[in-house]
């Protein structure tokens, strides 16, 4: 369905082949192709005219032109700035000096915490050797518990659970039995919510001030749209989170959320999750997501030309 | 999203004693539908329309280019099949009346079961769920526990089992019971994971053996948060299944769905229902009008 981007570029700078230098008028062209990658791939609005401006400026000083490959060169311009925009790879946890270490999993409805909570733990514990204990802190979707159960009996990791629909107390009582088992890890599953719902909002900024997370992960769907932006910065502006993790990247989707999210608030991606299974999960590569956002297969043996 | 308020209103200003619509209107119609994931390639075609309207019907008032906008954007949403009423008293030409839920993981499949199964009863139809997501932990749960919060009976074999033999099950069941609609719930499934869509199709051609025609309707879940993405899962769950209609859920937030337009148009298929919260009773008929207006920004 998509053309590849730098086949476009390449197309486009072709034209302007023989001026010598870059102006306002013969690089629209490009730059609304430019663009109109960024939407197609659900780059928010707001966040693509942002990032076309920028690559405008970069370009007109840049004696693009007149280089040997100009279309390569332009190419490039585009790959590096998307690629600094979405940050560094890590998967860097925070680790408490006196544990338990507790970890905070939020996000909206059907997003796949449940899912990453049971990949988290799994991770944690075959790669850092750490002994985490699940919280299931979701009281509210039909068989959340068990969900979050089945997951942990996979892995062999504890759950704890109460009758009682009180997440926070689950969250607290969590840290407490993590304590008396000497378990250096908590996670806690949270129901979903939706970032406009005052009062469900208002309990998971209780639950972050009961048990002081260490670390709070927003999780976010890759398929999402335009309202990426709207949902990470009501989340951030509620919990203030460290990290992002992308979920169901083994879809088909470009991705383009993550560019609006790294661009509206500054946390860093952390982890991408990539199938239903519980070790389908791995470090976030910002140069494999700007490929995939721009459609370009190739740019890496491309850019390296460059 | 103050600017989107007054954006029917201005359009209808920018035309007044024209018989074109100025750039910076249509730039604002272009902004607005972009940022409610219409996607530019509809966008565009809608921009079109209007254009093509507006020239041939020349200087019209403001009240009727909002008219037109609305008239153009809901003439692309496409109407319901006769066959597959989406009022749930409606009377059905099988009984059982088969539904098949398909979609992409964690959309609100199974959630919108329990909300149709509800709506369903309340008419008075006698309906059975089948628990056709055997692969998801405690899936076979989570329908139960809407099973009970409707007040309908549930097949099912557990975890783990083959799910064509529980959707064979499930409409054999609905047969013998007598009952009017059988809901069948399926695993969440990537549109580009071959073996599982192929899974799907093995799904859905079970039930045909049970009862002719069956499924009757299959309704392909799609979250209104989703982006563009969801043109490419309508168009592969439609290759495998035939999709007949559409739910968009998830409307409760502030993500408009706005890429059902065009998958609606391209595709030739209604939306029936939307999911407005994860309440039994937060599901309603799908209402053309309100859809449009909400994409303005306005709920009225
Ligand atoms: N293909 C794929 N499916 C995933 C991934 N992560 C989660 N899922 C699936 O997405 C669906 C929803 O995942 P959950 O973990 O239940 O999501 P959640 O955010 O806990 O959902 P709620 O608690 O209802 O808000 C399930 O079908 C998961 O199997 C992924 O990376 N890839
Ligand atoms: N706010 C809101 N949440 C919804 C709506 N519909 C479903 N949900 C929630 O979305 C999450 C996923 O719903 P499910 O019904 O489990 O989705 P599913 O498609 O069956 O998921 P899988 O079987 O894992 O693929 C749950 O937390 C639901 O409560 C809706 O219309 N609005
Ligand atoms: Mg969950
Ligand atoms: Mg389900």
């Amino acid at each position: 369905m998509f053309e590849d981007l730098s086949s476009k570029i390449e197309s486009a700078v072709q034209t302007l082949k023989g001026q010598s230098r870059i102006t306002d008028v013969n690089i629209a062209e490009t730059v609304r192709e430019i663009r109109r990658a960024l939407l197609d791939a659900d780059v928010n609005l707001d966040v693509a005219r942002e990032f076309t401006n920028n690559i405008k400026e970069k370009v007109m000083g840049s004696g693009v032109l007149t280089s040997v490959n100009p279309g390569q060169q332009f190419t490039k311009i585009v790959y590096d700035e998307m690629v600094q925009i979405l940050g560094e790879t890590r998967s860097d946890i925070a680790v408490a000096n006196t544990p338990p270490t507790v970890i905070l999993i939020a996000g909206l409805q059907g997003s796949g915490k449940t899912t990453f909570s049971g990949k988290l733990a799994r991770y944690l514990k075959t790669e850092n050797n750490r002994n985490p204990i699940l919280a299931a802190a979701d009281v509210y979707r039909p068989a959340a518990i068990n969900q979050l159960k089945t997951l942990a009996d996979d892995i062999g990791v504890p759950v704890y659970s109460i009758e009682q629909k009180d997440p926070v107390r689950v969250a607290r009582e969590a840290v407490s039995m993590a304590k008396s088992l000497a378990l250096d890890t908590v996670i806690i599953d949270t129901a979903g919510r939706m970032h406009v719902d005052e009062q469900m909002m208002n309990e998971v900024a209780e639950i972050k001030k009961a048990v002081n997370p260490h670390e709070i992960l927003f999780v976010v769907d890759a398929m999402t749209g335009q309202d990426a932006v709207n949902t990470a910065k009501a989340f951030n502006e509620t919990i203030d989170f460290d990290g992002v993790v992308l979920t169901k990247m083994d879809g088909d989707t470009r991705g383009g959320a993550a560019l609006s999210i790294r661009s509206v608030v500054e946390k860093p991606i952390k982890f991408m999750s990539t199938g239903e299974k519980l070790d389908a999960l791995s470090p976030f590569y910002p140069d494999r997501l700007a490929q995939r956002i721009l459609g370009m297969g190739d740019v890496v043996s491309l850019v390296e030309k460059a | 999203e103050k600017s989107r308020d007054g954006l029917l209103n201005k359009i209808g200003k920018s035309i007044a004693g024209k018989n074109t619509v100025d750039a910076e209107t249509l730039d604002d119609l272009e902004d607005a539908l972009i940022s409610s994931d219409v996607g530019v390639k509809t966008t565009i075609e809608i921009i079109d329309r209007i254009e093509a309207r507006v020239a041939r019907d020349k200087f019209i008032t403001q009240n009727e280019l909002q008219q037109i906008l609305r008239e153009e954007i809901a003439d692309l949403l496409k109407e319901n099949r006769p066959e597959q009423p989406a009022e749930f008293d409606a009377d059905f030409q099988h009984k059982p009346h088969v539904v098949m839920v398909v979609g992409v993981n964690g959309v609100g499949k199974t959630t919108t079961i329990g909300k149709l199964a509800h709506l369903y009863k309340n008419a008075g139809k006698l309906v059975v769920l089948g628990a056709a997501d055997t692969f998801r932990a405690a899936a076979v749960d989570q329908l139960t526990i809407w099973g009970e919060r409707a007040g309908v009976p549930i097949v099912q074999q557990g975890q783990n089992a083959d799910p064509a033999a529980v959707a064979f099950d499930t409409v054999a069941a609905a047969k013998s019971r007598g009952a009017d609609v059988a809901l069948v719930d399926t695993a969440g499934r990537l549109h580009n994971k071959k073996s599982l869509m192929e899974e799907l199709g093995k799904i859905k051609r079970v039930m045909g053996k049970v009862t002719d025609g069956a499924p009757h309707e299959i309704l392909l879940v799609l979250d209104a948060s989703t982006g563009q993405n969801a043109m490419q899962q309508a168009k592969a769950f439609t290759e495998v299944v035939d999709v007949t209609g559409l739910v968009l859920t998830k409307l409760d937030g502030t993500a408009k769905g706005g890429i059902v337009i065009g998958i609606s148009n391209e595709l030739s298929v209604p939306v029936k229902y939307i999911g407005v919260g994860e309440k039994i009773e937060d599901l309603q008929i799908f209402d053309r009008v309100a859809f449009v207006n909400a994409l303005f920004g306005s709920d009225e």
